[in-house]
C-alpha cells in the first residue's frame, strides 16, 4: 500500500480510537452521565429510598416553588447572594489578582500565587476545624478575643450560631478558597499574551495599564476567561457544603442554608429523594445559566 | 513622553511595581494567615491551647497533638495505620487509573478520527460544569445498584472520571504536531506505541497537572466513605480526620489541638505535590482555553 493512502485511511476512520476512549467513556457514563439523567428522572417521582419510585409529574417542582417556604425564604436568596459574591465576585478578584501578579517579577509572583492558591486545596473537610477554632463563640475564641482586645465588641459573639453572621462567614470562607484552577488559568493566560500586542496598542492610543487590561489582555485570552469562569462557578457551588460542616444541617435558622445543603437535608436526612432530585436539577440549571452568560461574554462567536 | 506599553512578566524589580505590591500584599497575607495559624495551632502544647487570652504564635512547639491523635485512634478500635493504608490504596488506584484513562481518551479525542468523536468531546466539555454534590443521591443509587456498597470499588471507580483532567490533557495533546505522529506511523508504529512512545513523553506537564487535580479530589474525599461504605475498616483517613473535627471533639480544647494536627496531615501532601509540580501546572493552564 502506498504511503499516502495508508495515512489517508488512518485519518478518515480509525476504529482504534474507540478502544482508547472506551475505559474513560464507560466510567464517565456510569458515574457522571447516569446520575445526572437519573436525577432528572427521579425529580418527577416520589421516592423514599425503600419503595419503588412513583411518578408524580411536576409535583416536586410545584411544591418547590409554591410550598417550600424554607427554599423560597432562605435557600434561594442565600444561594443567589453566595453565587454572586463568591462566584462572580471571586472571579473578578481572581482576574485582578492574576493581572497584578503578572506585573511582578517571577519569584514574588510564584510565591504569591502559591499562597493564594493554597486555600483551594483545603476545600471540604481539611480545614473546617480551622474556622471552628477561629470562630469559637466564647471569649477564648481567637476572633472574639482579638475583637474585644481592640475594642470593636464588648462581649463575645456566638459566630456560628448567630443568624446574622453565619452567611457572611460562609461567603468569606468561600472567597478565601476560591483562587483555584480558574485563577491559575487566568494567570497563565495573561502571562502568555503576545508582547507585541501591547506595543501595537500603545501606538494605537492605549494610555495606561487599565486600558491595556480592557482592550488587549482580556480580548486576547477569552478562551481562558471562559474556562476560568466555569471552574469558578462550579467551585463556588461545590464549596457550599462548608455551611453544614460548620454549623450542622440545617444551619441555625436556615441562615446559611445553601442549595447543596438543602439537597443533603432532603436526600440524606429526610429521605425524600425525589424532591431532593428536583432541587439537584435546579442547581444544575443555575450552573448552566451562569456558564451560558460566561459563554455570551467570552465565547468565540 | 508617550505611553509605551508596559511589560507583562517583567524580569526585574522596578519602582512602578511598588503600588501593585502594596495592593496585593495585604490580600496575600490575609489569605496565608489562616494556614499559618493552623500550623502554629497543631504544634501548641496543652498550656498554650488553654492560654487566655488565646495566643496566635506558638512559643513552645510540641508534638503532643500528633501523639494524642495516634492514641485516640488506638482506643477507637481501628488503628490509624488501617485508615492510612485505605487512603493510600484508594488514592493511588484512582490517580493511576485516572491518568491512564484520561491520557488514552485525550489521545483518541485529539488525534484519531472516527464517528462520534466530536459529540463525545462536547459532552465532556459540558461536564466541566458537573457539580458532584448536586447528584450525590443518584450517584449513591448507582453505586448501590451495582452492588459496590461496602467495597473499595465504591471509593475508587466513581472518582476516576474527572472531566477537567481529560479536558486539560486533551488541550495539551492538541499541541503535539500531527507530523510527529504520521512519521511514527510510517515507521510502522501501532497506535498503542504512538500513545506510549510519542504522546505520553510530550505531554508530561499535562499529566502532572491532571495528577494534582485528581489527587486533590481523592485525598480529601469524604463523600464516598460517608455514603457508600458502612464498614469502618474500609473508610479513609479523610473520613477519620473529619470524625475527629466533628462537633463533639472540637468543643474540647485538647480536641482542637488534635484536629489541627489532623488538618495539617491532610493538607501537607496536597501542598507538597503542588509545589513540586507547579511549573507543569502553569504550562498546562496556558492551553486551558475553551473555544
Amino acid at each position: 500500500m502506498s504511503k499516502s493512502s495508508k495515512i489517508g485511511r488512518r485519518e478518515r476512520s480509525n476504529k482504534s480510537g474507540y478502544l482508547f476512549v472506551l475505559p474513560y467513556a464507560v466510567l464517565f457514563t456510569i458515574f457522571i452521565l447516569t446520575p445526572v439523567l437519573l436525577a432528572v428522572v427521579l425529580s418527577f417521582t416520589n421516592f423514599n429510598a425503600i419503595q419503588f419510585p412513583r411518578l408524580v409529574g411536576f409535583l416536586n417542582y410545584i411544591n418547590l416553588i409554591t410550598a417550600d417556604e424554607t427554599f423560597m425564604q432562605f435557600v434561594l436568596p442565600n444561594t443567589v447572594k453566595y453565587a454572586l459574591i463568591v462566584g462572580v465576585g471571586g472571579y473578578v478578584l481572581a482576574f485582578l489578582l492574576a493581572w497584578a501578579l503578572a506585573n511582578l517579577p517571577k519569584v514574588p509572583r510564584t510565591v504569591f500565587a502559591l499562597i493564594l492558591y493554597s486555600p483551594s486545596m483545603t476545600t471540604g473537610i481539611a480545614m473546617t476545624v480551622l474556622w471552628k477554632i477561629i470562630f469559637t463563640g466564647d471569649q477564648t475564641g481567637y476572633l472574639n478575643s482579638w475583637l474585644m482586645d481592640i475594642g470593636v465588641i464588648n462581649e463575645p459573639v456566638i459566630w456560628l450560631v448567630n443568624t446574622n453572621y453565619l452567611l457572611p462567614i460562609v461567603i468569606l470562607i468561600g472567597l478565601w478558597s476560591s483562587m483555584g484552577v480558574g485563577f491559575l488559568a487566568i494567570l497563565a493566560g495573561i502571562l502568555n499574551t503576545d508582547e507585541s500586542l501591547y506595543e501595537a496598542a500603545a501606538i494605537d492610543g492605549v494610555k495606561n495599564r487599565f486600558q491595556e487590561m480592557l482592550y488587549v489582555t482580556i480580548p486576547s485570552m477569552k478562551p481562558q476567561m471562559l474556562f476560568a469562569a466555569v471552574m469558578q462557578i462550579v467551585g463556588a457551588f461545590q464549596n457550599g457544603q462548608i455551611a453544614s460542616l460548620l454549623a450542622g444541617n440545617p444551619t441555625p435558622g436556615y441562615a446559611a442554608q445553601l442549595i447543596v445543603n438543602h439537597i443533603e437535608d432532603y436526600g440524606f436526612i429526610r429521605y425524600e429523594m425525589g424532591y431532593a432530585a428536583a432541587v439537584s436539577v435546579v442547581l444544575l440549571l443555575i450552573v448552566q445559566i451562569f456558564s451560558t452568560i460566561s459563554k455570551r461574554l467570552f465565547g468565540e462567536d | 513622553m508617550a505611553y509605551k506599553g508596559h511589560k507583562i512578566n517583567p524580569n526585574k524589580f522596578e519602582v512602578g511595581q511598588i503600588k501593585i505590591l502594596l495592593a496585593v500584599l495585604p490580600l496575600v497575607i490575609l489569605t496565608g494567615l489562616p494556614i499559618v495559624f493552623i500550623v502554629f495551632h497543631a504544634f501548641k502544647p496543652m498550656q498554650e491551647l488553654f492560654a487566655f487570652p488565646p495566643k496566635f504564635i506558638t512559643t513552645h512547639p510540641t508534638l503532643d497533638n500528633f501523639r494524642n491523635l495516634f492514641k485516640a485512634s488506638r482506643s477507637a478500635g481501628i488503628p490509624l495505620s488501617k485508615y492510612v493504608f485505605n487512603s493510600l490504596l484508594i488514592t493511588l488506584a484512582v490517580v493511576f487509573s485516572s491518568l491512564i484513562f484520561s491520557t488514552a481518551a485525550a489521545y483518541s479525542l485529539s488525534k484519531l478520527k472516527y464517528k462520534g468523536r466530536n459529540t463525545m468531546m462536547q459532552i465532556n466539555q459540558l461536564a466541566l460544569m458537573f457539580v458532584p454534590v448536586a447528584v450525590m443521591i443518584p450517584r449513591y443509587l448507582v453505586v448501590n445498584v451495582l452492588g459496590m456498597t461496602n467495597t473499595y470499588w465504591a471509593q475508587i471507580l466513581p472518582l476516576i472520571p474527572l472531566p477537567v483532567a481529560l479536558f486539560l490533557v486533551k488541550q495539551f495533546v492538541d499541541q503535539v504536531p500531527d507530523s510527529l505522529i504520521e512519521a511514527a506511523y510510517m515507521d510502522g508504529a501501532k497506535e498503542i506505541h504512538i500513545y506510549l512512545k510519542v504522546i505520553l513523553p510530550l505531554i508530561k506537564p499535562a499529566i502532572a497537572t491532571a495528577a494534582i487535580l485528581v489527587f486533590q479530589q481523592v485525598w480529601t474525599n469524604m463523600e464516598a466513605s460517608n455514603y457508600y461504605v458502612n464498614d469502618d475498616g474500609l473508610k479513609t483517613l479523610a473520613f477519620y480526620m473529619n470524625t475527629l473535627t466533628s462537633a463533639t471533639t472540637t468543643n474540647t480544647v485538647a480536641g482542637q489541638g488534635m484536629s489541627a494536627a489532623a488538618s495539617l496531615i491532610m493538607f501537607i501532601p496536597n501542598l507538597a505535590l503542588f509545589c513540586i509540580l507547579q511549573k507543569n501546572v502553569m504550562n498546562t493552564m496556558a492551553h486551558s482555553g475553551i473555544k
